[in-house]
């Protein structure tokens, strides 16, 4: 009997192992009378045949990848999540209705009051450029469609792009089994859904796309030598550059990556062809972005791809040189001397630039990521942020589940085949779950790397017991290229069933994988954040939309011009749909005007009223979660309120509000915090209040205590208004007493 | 010691000198057009350290046009030279080609970098 290519759907195979012609099967098909829907009807050779499944399964990846990040849209609609995303929907509405001209030269009085901000200059313009491009795109074809609703969808139809980009680099390092893997596992990975979903409009949903376009196009660059793919990757680089500031590991892996291959012995001419020209265009391209200006040659962060261009210059010089020479001798003494001259020059322009400050050291952002410790002791700002916090183990398992054991495997697979894009894809997964493990918001970063690794072990796991598993119908063959395993298959049974129960075993982690990670987008990262859900006593579901009424409050019953005091993290929120102006906003850009503010919040009544006179304010806005149990409000936020207060003021000292260390809001409470502006305006009436059955009046539900100070007077501010669950507070600020 | 080196470092330069002597014209005509971009970054430099560096992006696009079309005719240079086997089979006007392409992205970069 013949063995007929049949197409299986499970594993993909590279089908030119099995070309078994056309023409052998074609008279079959004519007397087979039978219309079933096997792909044989549709009378394709094998290659074709493969083509089509490829191209099917990466359209299912597209398309999955675009609808597991909706959930939001339809749970709640179509909105904007968290606080970030709100001052890139700002930016792009600006930018769709006054031109990139404004846009780019804008400076904007509305926040930072009175600093203002020059916000042409302090952005990553390429998110919003994007959106206001398919925004204008879309408006063309005569498809009216609003900017919030484009925005919204900006992340998803991006994170369908980068499962395609996956493909081709999978194919690229591996081959196109490994690149479909990567497709699928990518499309549902949660530490990329987590930045990515509907409605969070955040540099991160374009910058992976690009981050990926750029390793991949360079990976390329450097298998081919070809100027136009390297001209490729420094446009790339350029999206990159102008879409997040995490650009910087790329410029600082791809010259880590070259040093590898100069060590290991693997360069090449297509090295330097692929290295310098990105690098010369890249550089050029990036400092095209005012917000990133001169760094490439000033910064002690992109020192090292100047370091290594440099390096590559001299290497090459004197590899060109060895082959001139035929005199070994001669030329070991050229290479003495050039060797030495040039490490010498390299070390005095690197330490006369560090020493005389033109070189500016690595600065507290990244440093932390080398130091961890540094951000605790010396800038609290970075501190507080609660997505720099080193990553818990958890956290890994919860947001890459079975990946987490594949990412050994892919690199085990990878040494085994060590290539110059497989040494790339190993260095980027290593390096990249290094700053995973410091920093969780960088789980993101590493996403594609796991995914990819684990897609190689994947695939070449399942393609050797796929190869296993069908050697009973290959007994001829006299074994593939890599499948030793095939030529044992004829005469042992045990290991044809061992195999089919591996891969049985194989596609049930897979499905546990999917059904883990639909379950962890549905749970745990489609939350707006900024709209909040909770069950009611009867099961039925409680939506809690107390900060857009709070906003709209805002919009509609204060004076144009007034402005608003609160804490730094609502500061994008109050502008883009309060519309007005505000003190300090997510930006923290100025940590003495953020401490103002933090003194302001934790002093008595009296000082914070000086304060507040001399900066304008008219309204004080603050979250308070007592009577909900909200435990995001800024009760709880208020130790870093008196951390970075006390940074800069010497008068605010934190042992003033602690007791035993801790922070309490009961009777047990220091003085000072029971008098403090932020505990008067969070309790203010609240002593009155029963919050739960069976406890007292004054039952804080987020600090699970009765609050110490019931009887609060205001005595310079008064209340203006409180939403329908008490969590967003807003006081009006009493102007000065008359004299007399 | 020094006469072994300055008889080494003449010994070097005669060797180079013959076997440079030998490569074809086309590739000593882009080994010109690299010194010439090289000497005209060198007197850029040296006229920034006489005038001093403001303005920053003007002395920078200046600087790097010069190394940038230094760096691509290398690159050319490397792609069209019949000894290297890796390239053999891709076509010196292709190579071309893509010299022109980047030269021409790199000299409008530099013209928006101007100021």
């Amino acid at each position: 009997m013949v063995g007929k290519a049949e197409p299986v759907n499970g594993s993909v195979k590279s089908g030119s192992n099995q070309s078994i012609p056309a023409t052998m099967q074609s008279p079959l098909k004519k007397s087979d009378l039978i219309p079933n829907l096997s792909l044989k009807t549709l009378k394709l050779k094998t290659k074709q045949q493969e083509l089509l499944i490829r191209v099917s399964i990466l359209c299912l990846v597209y398309v999955l990848a675009f609808i597991t990040r909706l959930f939001s849209v339809l749970r709640y609609e179509s909105m904007i999540h968290e606080f970030d995303p709100y001052f890139n929907y700002r930016t792009t509405l600006f930018l769709t209705e006054k031109g990139f001209y404004e846009f780019w030269n804008w400076f904007d009085s509305e926040s930072w009051y009175p600093l203002g901000r020059i916000i042409g200059g302090t952005l990553y313009p390429g998110l919003m450029v994007t959106a206001a491009i398919i925004y204008w795109l879309l408006r063309f074809l005569r498809f009216a469609i609003h900017i919030r609703e484009v925005c919204v969808l900006t992340a998803p139809f991006f994170a369908s792009n980068t499962t395609l980009v996956a493909y081709f680099f999978g194919k690229e390092v591996w081959d196109s089994g490994a690149g479909l893997v990567a497709a699928a596992l990518i499309a549902i990975c949660p530490g990329y859904i987590s930045r990515s979903v509907a409605g969070s409009y955040d540099n991160e949903g374009v910058a992976i796309f690009a981050l990926l376009l750029t390793f991949y196009l360079f990976v390329k660059a450097v298998n081919t030598g070809s100027l136009a793919w390297a001209l490729a990757s420094a446009f790339a680089y350029f999206y990159m550059v102008s879409a997040w500031g995490g650009y910087v590991f790329i410029i600082n892996l791809i010259p880590l990556y070259v040093l590898v291959l100069l060590i290991t012995g693997r360069y090449s001419m297509r090295l330097y062809v692929a290295y310098n020209s990105m690098y010369v265009l890249g550089m050029l391209l990036a400092m095209q972005i005012r917000f990133v200006g001169f760094q490439h040659v000033q910064s002690g962060e992109h020192m090292a791809a100047m370091g290594v261009f440099f390096l590559l210059q001299v290497f090459f010089f004197l590899d060109w040189v060895k082959h001139l020479l035929s005199d070994t001798k001669l030329f070991q003494a050229f290479l003495r001397i050039t060797v030495t001259t040039a490490i010498g020059v390299g070390a005095i322009a690197l330490g006369v630039g560090m020493a005389s400050g033109y070189i500016s050291p690595w600065t507290g952002r990244f440093y932390s990521l080398l130091d961890p410790t540094y951000a605790k002791d010396h800038i609290p700002i970075i501190a507080s942020v609660s997505e720099h916090q080193p990553t818990a183990w958890s956290s890994f398992m919860f947001d890459f589940h079975i990946l987490l054991f594949l990412f050994p495997a892919g690199l085990y697979f990878c040494f085994k085949r060590l290539s110059d894009a497989t040494i790339f894809i190993v260095m980027y997964g290593l390096t990249s779950m290094y700053f995973a493990g410091v920093m969780v918001r960088l789980i993101l970063v590493a996403t594609p790397a796991v995914c990819l690794i684990s897609a190689i072990a994947v695939s070449a796991t399942i393609k050797n017991l796929t190869l296993v598993a069908r050697a009973k119908s290959k007994v001829t063959q006299t074994g593939s290229v890599r499948g030793s395993s095939s030529s044992k298959g004829s005469s042992k049974p045990f290991q044809r069933n061992g195999a089919i129960a591996l891969l049985l075993g194989a596609f049930y982690l897979l499905s546990k994988y999917a059904t883990h990670c639909t379950w962890v987008t549905s749970e745990a990262y489609s939350s707006p954040s900024i709209v909040l859900a909770a069950r009611g006593a009867h099961g039925n579901r409680v939506i809690f939309d107390d900060y857009r009424e709070a906003y709209f409050w805002l919009r509609k019953n204060t004076p144009p011009d007034a402005k608003v005091m609160s804490w730094w993290d609502y500061g994008y929120q109050i502008t883009a749909m309060g519309n007005r102006t505000v003190i300090v906003d997510n930006n923290t850009w100025n940590n003495t005007h953020i401490a103002t503010v933090g003194r302001a919040m934790s002093s008595y009544e009296d000082e914070a009223y000086e304060i507040m006179r001399s900066l304008d304010v008219d309204y004080v806005l603050v979250v308070f979660g007592g009577v909900t149990g909200y435990s995001s409000d800024d009760i709880n936020k208020f130790l870093w309120m008196v951390r970075i207060g006390g940074g800069v003021f010497p008068v605010i000292k934190e042992p003033d509000y602690l007791v035993n260390g801790e922070y309490r809001v009961d009777k047990g409470a220091a003085p000072k915090m029971l008098n403090c502006l932020m505990y008067k305006l969070s309790y203010y009436r609240f002593g009155e209040l029963t919050t739960e059955y069976g406890k007292p009046p004054g039952y804080d539900r987020a600090r699970g205590v009765e609050i110490g100070n019931k009887d609060i007077k205001l005595e310079y501010l008064e209340e203006a208004f409180t939403t329908s669950n008490w969590i967003v507070r807003i006081y009006k600020v009493k102007p000065p007493n008359n004299r007399w | 010691m020094a006469k072994s080196t300055s008889k080494d470092a003449q010994a070097l330069f005669h060797s180079l000198r013959s076997a440079y002597a030998s490569t074809p014209t086309n590739l000593k005509i882009i080994d010109l057009y690299v010194g010439f971009a090289v000497f005209t970054a060198l007197i850029q430099v040296v006229y920034m350290a006489v005038v001093g560096s403001f303005p920053f992006n003007s002395f920078l696009s200046g600087l790097l046009s010069c190394i940038g079309t230094a760096v691509l005719a290398v690159c050319l240079r490397i792609q069209v030279n019949k000894e290297n086997k890796e390239f053999k089979d891709l076509a010196p006007e292709r190579a071309f080609a893509d010299f022109v392409l980047c030269n021409l992205v790199l000299h409008l970069v530099i013209m928006n970098f101007l100021g």
